[in-house]
């Protein structure tokens, strides 16, 4: 099967996940001949030495001016020149937010089936099967591609395994695809984000804060304990509402669904609304002063303490492991 | 100014989700259905464009079944003009491609300057029918948007991405904008504006009357759902209290490295 996986980048720099989409990718194709990454920027061709040995044969590469700054018209043109210079049946990405604008509109240009933010897939057939979280995590569907010419999948960042094996020679292959001179979209500029940390979306550890936290002021010792154990900073929609924290830290129903390694709720009574967006991380850990908190329910561990003693103590235990 | 808001129907964030004995289906008899949360700030932006404008026409639709009027009438309450339900009657299922071939006629026949959605729907979390509308119909579209500013045939769209750098884009109308959170706060619905809105036309359509054939759609989609599964228990996890808070911020951290082996 003739597979194709888009490799989102920014500045230069693919996403830390991108190779375990290229994994995925190597396993539905089967062999390295099928399959086939493709990249698209602006000064990117560094990208595909990284992802030699990750089973893909074929590189391609769209890299020109017009494609600098993420444009979703433009990219489109560009993926989808990739997909016909391949013959692609199937295409993987991420379910990051460059993918998920891209992968609907190719899905509606090919007429084809899309599958969105998957935590598994196979192919069975020539269709696609796989699993993906809807209401917010609190029920498990099984999703399936038919009648499609072309398949699209993103999965589920954190999720799965990258996989380097040693095969697949990664050889570029320069696409020269003119940018859409009739999409009437421009891009103007990408302003960057206020912190350097991975988004919550692909944090490996979160330290999230509720409405314990009284203050946005407050949330400098979450931030100290983050810096400590490399962790990106959530919130509750509790703290959030209460103009602890910004709308972009908002975990849960009506923010970011989180996957990660190790979540650390302090604060956090655990809203339905909360847990649905956290409740796949791997391991959760609890602090609150009300024993009857929900969130112990779901917690791996759980300690019933005021967050503002437990949290520095966090933060110098961590550190001191770290240092050994 | 024209603007059609589409708008869907989904359990509120409250519900519990329960699976049909057979795993089939979801169990919708108790559910209580909310308008999706991010249409309301799809609403509220529309409302905003026309106050400002101080005229055009506020168009509240949904691809729905009839139960789905009582969420329109809200939107009409909170100051839309005039409701729009495409009719799902037989179509429950329809993949998100299909759906969006039915509203991209709609869309076209009622012939707005501007589309505004919700980024997602938080039932299936999928993101795909908006941006599907905009490539069915060769529109542009920006998504999960928390600024929007028009000036004449022109917008600049502000949108969210990961780690909360902003892309800015300038596009031609028509086009279609995805809301999210940040883009404003939806307006309760006044007394007044709930009295008016029963009085608001509301048309009843079928994707028939916007030349689609739907029953083809049904028979070929392009995804389906294969039925549904709980998400994996956790075990009990080992709650500490009472202790000396040192002491049992020391057990977890322990617990982390040697049990967890995630630090």
């Amino acid at each position: 099967m003739k597979v194709l996986v888009f490799v989102e980048q920014r500045g230069g720099k693919s996403k830390s996940s991108a190779l375990e989409a290229l994994s995925v990718g190597a396993r539905l194709a089967g062999n390295t001949a099928d399959l086939a990454a493709v990249v698209v920027g602006k000064g990117v061709e560094g990208i595909a030495s990284t992802l030699k040995g990750y089973g893909a044969d074929t590189v391609y590469v769209v890299d020109q001016d017009a494609y600098n700054l993420y444009n979703p018209v433009a990219y489109a043109a560009a993926v989808e020149a990739a997909v016909k210079a391949h013959g692609a049946k199937i295409v993987v990405g991420l379910a990051a937010p460059m993918t998920r604008d891209l992968f609907p509109r190719l899905a509606a240009r090919f007429d084809g089936g899309i599958l969105t933010d998957v935590t598994a897939v196979e192919l069975a057939g020539n269709n696609l099967q796989g699993v993906k979280p809807m209401y917010a995590g609190k029920v498990l569907a099984k999703v399936e591609t038919q009648n499609a010419p072309v398949q699209f999948v993103s999965v589920r960042p954190n999720t799965f395994k990258a996989e380097n094996k040693g095969s697949g020679n990664a050889t570029v292959t320069k696409l020269d695809v003119a940018a859409p001179t009739d999409g009437r979209i421009k891009t103007l500029e990408v302003r960057k984000g206020a912190s350097e940390r991975p988004d919550l979306t692909e944090a490996p550890v979160i330290v999230s804060g509720g409405r314990a936290m009284g203050s946005a002021d407050n949330f400098k010792i979450l931030n100290e304990l983050a810096d400590v154990i490399h962790a990106t900073v959530g919130a509750s929609r509790a703290a959030v509402d209460s103009g602890y924290a910004s709308h972009d830290m908002q975990v849960g129903q009506t923010g970011k669904t989180v996957n990660p390694n190790l979540y650390i709720a302090c604060g956090i009574s655990g809203s339905i609304q909360h847990m649905a967006g956290m409740r796949t991380s791997k391991i959760i850990v609890a602090v609150n002063t009300d024993p009857e908190a929900p969130i112990f329910k779901v917690a791996s561990y759980g300690i019933v303490a005021d967050l503002f003693q437990a949290v520095p103590v966090f933060a110098q235990k961590f550190k001191a492991l770290l240092e050994k | 100014m024209k603007i059609l808001v589409l708008l869907k129907q989904t359990p509120d964030t409250e519900s519990k989700i329960q699976i049909s004995a057979d795993g089939s289906k979801i169990e919708t008899a108790a559910l209580k259905y909310i308008i999706n949360p991010y249409d309301e700030f799809a609403i509220e932006e529309a409302l905003k464009i026309k106050e400002k404008a101080g005229s055009g026409e506020v168009v509240i639709a949904s691809f729905a079944g009839d139960a789905a009027k009582e969420l329109i009438v809200k939107g009409l309450a909170m100051g839309g003009d005039r409701g729009l339900l495409v009719s799902n009657d037989g179509l429950d299922g329809l993949d998100s491609l299909g759906i969006a071939k039915i509203l991209a006629a709609a869309v076209k026949a009622e012939n707005p300057d501007l589309v505004l959605v919700g980024k997602q729907a938080i039932d299936d979390d999928n993101m795909h029918v908006g941006v599907m509308i905009a490539e069915l119909l060769k529109w542009p579209h920006v998504n999960v948007v928390t600024k929007l500013t028009l000036n004449g045939k022109t917008a600049v769209a502000e949108r969210e991405v990961e780690g909360g750098q902003v892309e800015v884009f300038e596009l031609e109308l028509p086009a279609v904008i995805g809301a999210q959170k940040a883009l404003n706060t939806p307006r309760y619905a006044s007394l007044p504006g709930i009295m008016k809105a029963k009085k608001k036309p509301l048309d009843t359509k079928k994707p028939g009357d916007f030349g689609v054939d739907a029953a083809a759609l049904k028979a070929a989609p392009k995804a389906v759902l294969r039925g549904f599964m709980p998400p994996p228990e956790k075990p009990a996890g080992k709650v500490f209290k009472g202790e000396d808070v040192a002491v049992m911020v020391d057990k977890v951290v322990k617990l982390l490295r040697e049990e967890a082996k995630v630090i």
